[in-house]
């Protein structure tokens, strides 16, 4: 009772990297609230997933194992999280804010009758007071997200319902094991206790999942570009340099949209999140929206030919230039340098 | 096969194109200064309801928006690019809500309108972003839902077939009518206005907004029945006002904050030769790069 949930994603056995995220923040606001941290898994062949959880700190996982439940559909999986937290009232739970965690999470608060966060980019634990009621709560979680298209952040709260629910992207929270050898009960479900036939009123007839091209969140270095680099052709210039010096490629959301770039290497708040040693962000501007999704890197090198990008503000070089004189000249003097 | 179609559409901020005076000094949005527009990914929806109804004749498609008084301006657009009728829910009742005290009033307003075979809506709106209305529609109504759907390939004997965009990939998925189907940006985008229809349609107008209007056009109202749009308020849909707005609502905003980035003393170059080596230098030396 009263102890922290968080929903695992799996995909061929894998728990997905969003949800290790989850366990991750999960684990560390359990210590302060001195609760329990738990984690549910719903799907088929779930024998590797206690070995995959556990280190992250996870002191019960749920097992709901059974053919029909891979892959994903929402009924079933929002039955089994309704029942399992009617049953086990948790004060906090948490989805990815992925195509599952956001098709699973609003239908399961509305049959809780519960709050839920969308996207949230931070999570902490404080008290709040209610001056009108004269009441205070306390160990609230506060679901800090960004709204407006980025231009504020807001606080949020739910007060008298639970469990307090909120996603997360991927990317956002660190991931990091906090024992390799974390002892944590294994305890497992007759799904069709949890389950009606009715549920599965979903069929999958074809489905294509492919495995992630890049890697950009794990990239010590990465060169994104924006709407700014102008054209593919000049994108290419960017996947040059980042050859030459052992990085990825990066993109806006202006730059995707353009069709510069896939969607897979978009960087801000509807991109991924990174933090790598070394951002070198070409013919960016700078929206809210961008920042936010890499202002932790190391160092920022801007380089854009409009001396007053925003961005600039933030960058530790600001070569004032456009991409195609810029970056020939730096992969040059890399190999000159490097020699 | 006829089908009945509900799109469910809302009028947003335009977030995407936020200038400088967007927020205020306090810090709170300046929504006076965004313009108001159809959301986004609500077109799309839309769309699709329009080619259901191409593909299937005697289809209808009904529009509903929650909203001010001006937001039937989004029932009008709907009604240009050949949508059949729609209901503005507006109530003062009804502000402050947030996902489940929308979903909840929608659900109440779908449920008045009771026969339906679809029901439709963008996966999220641009100004929250969260991707939860529609969900939680379908939950409220007890249907079965579709979410992030790029393509409705069609429907047949009762069942409708979907492609869905997911991150890394796709999917196509078969279910039974009646079913709630949200539509990601990346089905097609809508069809533009028909000029035809905007003649038709350019007057229609809701009870309140004929309360406005100059008295030269009041006689077209009764002479021409489709130019009545309806609006409907907590009391009509028969719902629970205490499950309405702010009261409805399970999360609180605590705070509001600006978003200030901390501002870095920064180093600038010129992208000559020599700066361009020396930054080289520096960041091989430092162990940035290489």
């Amino acid at each position: 009772m009263n102890n922290i949930f968080v929903y695992c994603e799996i995909e061929d056995g894998f728990v997905a990297d969003v949800s290790l995220e989850l366990l991750t923040k999960g684990r560390s606001l359990a210590n302060t609230l001195g609760c329990r941290l738990e984690a549910v898994a719903a799907g088929h062949q779930l024998e590797n997933v206690g070995k995959q959880v556990f280190p992250y700190g996870v002191d019960v996982l749920h097992v709901f194992d059974d053919a029909r439940l891979f892959p994903y559909t929402s009924l079933p999986h929002t039955s089994i999280l309704v029942n399992l937290f009617k049953e086990e009232k948790p004060q906090i739970a948490f989805m990815g804010a992925t195509s599952i965690g956001r098709d699973l999470g609003p239908r399961v608060s509305s049959a809780l009758g519960s709050g839920l966060t969308a996207d949230c980019t931070s999570l902490e634990i404080g008290n709040h007071e209610e001056k009108r009621e004269n009441k205070v709560y306390e160990n609230l979680l506060y679901q800090i997200r960004p709204a407006f298209g980025g231009n504020i952040v807001a606080t949020i709260i739910n007060p008298e319902c639970r469990p307090q629910m909120a996603t997360v992207r991927e990317g956002v929270m660190k991931k990091e094991i906090v024992d390799p050898a974390y002892k944590g009960e294994t305890k497992t479900y007759d799904v069709n206790k949890y389950v009606s036939d009715t549920d599965f009123a979903v069929t999958v007839i074809d489905r294509q999942i492919e495995k992630s091209k890049t890697n950009i969140k794990g990239s010590p270095i990465i060169i994104a570009g924006g709407y700014g680099v102008g054209s593919k052709e000049n994108f290419q210039l960017l996947h040059d340099l980042a050859a030459v010096i052992g990085g990825e490629v990066g993109a806006s959301r202006a730059a995707v949209d353009a069709g510069f770039c896939e969607h897979e290497r978009q960087i801000g708040q509807t991109g991924v999140t990174v933090r790598p040693k070394l951002y070198i962000a070409c013919g960016i501007s700078g929206q809210i929206q961008h920042i936010a999704g890499m202002q932790e890197s190391s160092i920022i090198i801007s380089v854009n030919n409009d001396p007053a990008a925003p961005i600039n503000t933030i960058a530790d070089y600001v070569i004032t230039g456009t991409v195609e004189e810029v970056i020939p000249k730096m992969i040059k003097y890399y190999k000159q340098n490097t020699k | 096969m006829s089908l009945r179609i509900i799109v469910l559409a809302k009028q947003v901020p335009d977030t995407r194109n936020v200038g400088k005076d967007a927020m205020k000094a306090d810090g709170t949005v300046n929504r006076a200064a965004l313009p108001a527009i159809f959301n986004p990914e609500d077109l799309n929806a839309l769309e699709q309801a329009l080619r259901l109804k191409d593909a299937n004749p005697g289809t209808t498609v009904t529009l509903l928006t929650m909203g001010p008084g001006r937001a039937a301006e989004i029932i009008r657009e709907g009604l240009y690019r050949g949508a059949d009728g729609g209901f503005l829910l507006t109530d003062r009742a009804f502000a402050g809500a947030d996902t489940l005290a929308t979903s909840y009033a929608l659900s109440m307003a779908i449920r008045k309108i009771k026969e339906y075979d679809i029901i439709l809506c963008g996966r999220q709106a641009i100004d929250g972003d969260t991707a939860q209305v529609g969900p939680q529609v379908a939950e409220k109504l007890g249907l079965n839902q579709i979410t992030y759907a790029e393509e409705i390939f069609g429907v047949e004997n009762g069942k409708i077939t979907v492609k869905r965009r997911l991150e890394r990939g796709v999917e196509t998925v078969e279910a039974k009518l009646p079913i709630v189907i949200t539509v990601n940006g990346s089905a097609p985008d809508c069809r533009p206005r028909n000029a035809k229809l905007v003649q038709k349609y350019k007057h229609a107008k809701t009870v309140t907004e004929k309360q406005e209007a100059s008295a030269d056009y009041l006689e077209l109202f009764s002479t021409r029945p489709y130019l009545n749009l309806t609006d409907w308020n907590v009391a009509d849909v028969n719902a629970d006002v205490v499950q309405c707005g702010l009261s409805g609502s399970p999360t609180k905003v605590k705070r509001i904050e600006n978003v200030i980035f901390q501002a870095k003393e920064s180093k600038t170059l010129q992208p000559t030769d020599g700066e361009m080596d020396e930054l080289m230098k520096e960041l091989i030396a430092n162990h940035t790069i290489g």
